[in-house]
């Protein structure tokens, strides 16, 4: 116990020393690879919380693609740094935010230390409906069946995102690919580890999909281990990103929402009420569901990773 | 104190330093990870609202912890397209920074390079 404790404490002192670096940290390099190291800290602290769902999905999108997009912007936007830099503010008015900020922070720490030691739960609910819905694992269980609308709404926000990202290319580059191209003699070194990780990613991101019914895992935290694999054979540049414009992509891309949005429309014919499932039926329909969820993330993710599109199209 | 009073005080901490990187900061990469950072602090804080509703044989709510799963997913989907931005910034004018006055240098006359 005592032990357990001890780890806890180091552990606090550990994130927070690291959360600082990455905010004092001179380059915006190291800044961001402190980011990478602060997400898998943060993971364990997740497991301590005995939220293991969200542990993974920290350590998979939080630290893990995140990191790869910030690490892949700072190294782009290394020659713009010094003259940011210099409109930092004077020490006089980093001292006051500083004040503010220590202010909030300790209003947020009254707020965390006058918690009750029992707060109000949603957890008995959870289980009673659990058996119904055929899943195990009750996270699954808010993400797909109770609270399914949100989570399809998500998905929603996800494809926005890439349309976002792809608005921001320049008009002759509307339709072509993204990224760098498929290189001829690829960098050996990341060859070799993407030809080693990527089919045993593939097979933990699928395994970790297919658990999440009844273990933690999900949809979410598979398809970030499926896109990373994807982002890895890109990085080492033995293939190249898809063109915007081709039919598959986009239709992988809307695929998550569309089944879901069609799941839940069919749920208020057949089964008497939005997003409701049928009776019995119910673990086939959320697997059904999640599958093409899957899908949309490993299609997703890499694509905001990458960016808008660089080069023309070919017709 | 238990782990989950202590992992919330760390959440207060983040808060804080993502607040202070935020707003003190100039670089806009920087801003976007302090922004995260102040996100993850709330999602921490999230985290124990779910930890001391333990109820019914769980260890943790799982309502908030969905969200929080949910919450994670979306701030990178936000992140990715503030990236974009800054980049897209940065083609544009060769300047990474929020100051407008910056964006067009005398030295190219204010036309957009290529």
């Amino acid at each position: 116990m005592i032990l357990l404790q001890a780890l806890d404490i180091g552990l606090a002192f550990l994130v927070f020393a690291v959360a600082a670096w990455t905010i004092f940290a001179r380059g915006a390099f190291a800044a961001t690879v402190g980011y990478v190291v602060y997400g898998l800290l943060l993971s364990l602290v997740w497991i301590r919380l005995f939220a293991v769902d969200v542990a993974l999905t920290e350590a998979a999108i939080g630290s893990g693609v995140t990191g790869i997009l910030l690490i892949g912007a700072a190294a782009r936007l290394r020659g713009a740094e010094a003259a940011a830099d210099e409109e930092q503010p004077s020490g006089f008015s980093r001292l006051a935010i500083a004040s503010l900020c220590v202010l909030v922070a300790l209003a947020l720490a009254a707020v965390v230390l006058l918690f009750a030691d029992q707060g109000p739960s949603l957890a008995p609910q959870a289980m009673q409906h659990l058996p119904e819905t055929g899943l195990g694992n009750p996270v699954t269980a808010v993400l797909i069946a109770y609270r399914a609308f949100d989570t399809m709404l998500e998905k929603v926000v996800l494809v926005l995102a890439v349309v976002g990202v792809w608005s921001l290319a320049a008009d002759k580059y509307w339709g072509g690919a993204p990224g760098e191209a498929r290189a001829e003699r690829p960098e050996p070194t990341l060859a070799f580890l993407a030809q080693i990780l990527a089919p045993l990613g593939i097979l933990v991101g699928v395994h970790i999909f297919w658990v999440g019914a009844d273990e933690p895992g999900g949809a979410f935290q598979g398809g970030a281990i499926l896109a990373a694999m994807w982002m890895i054979v890109m990085m080492a540049r033995l293939t190249e990103a898809p063109q915007t414009r081709a039919r598959w992509l986009r239709l992988a891309l809307v695929a998550g929402p569309l089944v879901f949005l069609a799941a839940g429309v069919g749920g208020a014919i057949f089964a008497g009420g939005f997003f409701a499932y049928p009776p019995g039926f119910a673990k086939p329909v959320i697997l059904f569901i999640e599958a093409f969820m899957v899908l949309t993330i490993a299609v997703t993710l890499p694509m905001l990773v990458t960016g808008p599109p660089r080069r023309e199209p070919r017709r | 104190m238990t782990s989950a009073t202590l992992a919330g005080l760390v959440g207060a901490a983040l808060v804080g330093l993502g607040l202070y990187g935020l707003i003190a900061t100039a670089q806009p990469l920087r801003k976007i990870l302090s922004f995260n950072l102040m996100g993850s602090g709330v999602f921490l804080v999230f985290g124990i609202v779910a930890r001391k509703g333990a109820a019914a044989g769980l260890q943790a709510d799982p309502v908030p912890q969905a969200m929080v799963i949910t919450g994670i997913v979306v701030a990178f989907a936000a992140s990715a397209l503030a990236v974009a931005l800054v980049l897209r910034l940065f083609e544009e004018t060769g300047q990474a920074t929020l100051n407008p006055d910056a964006w067009t240098k005398p030295s190219d006359d204010g036309a957009k390079p290529e």
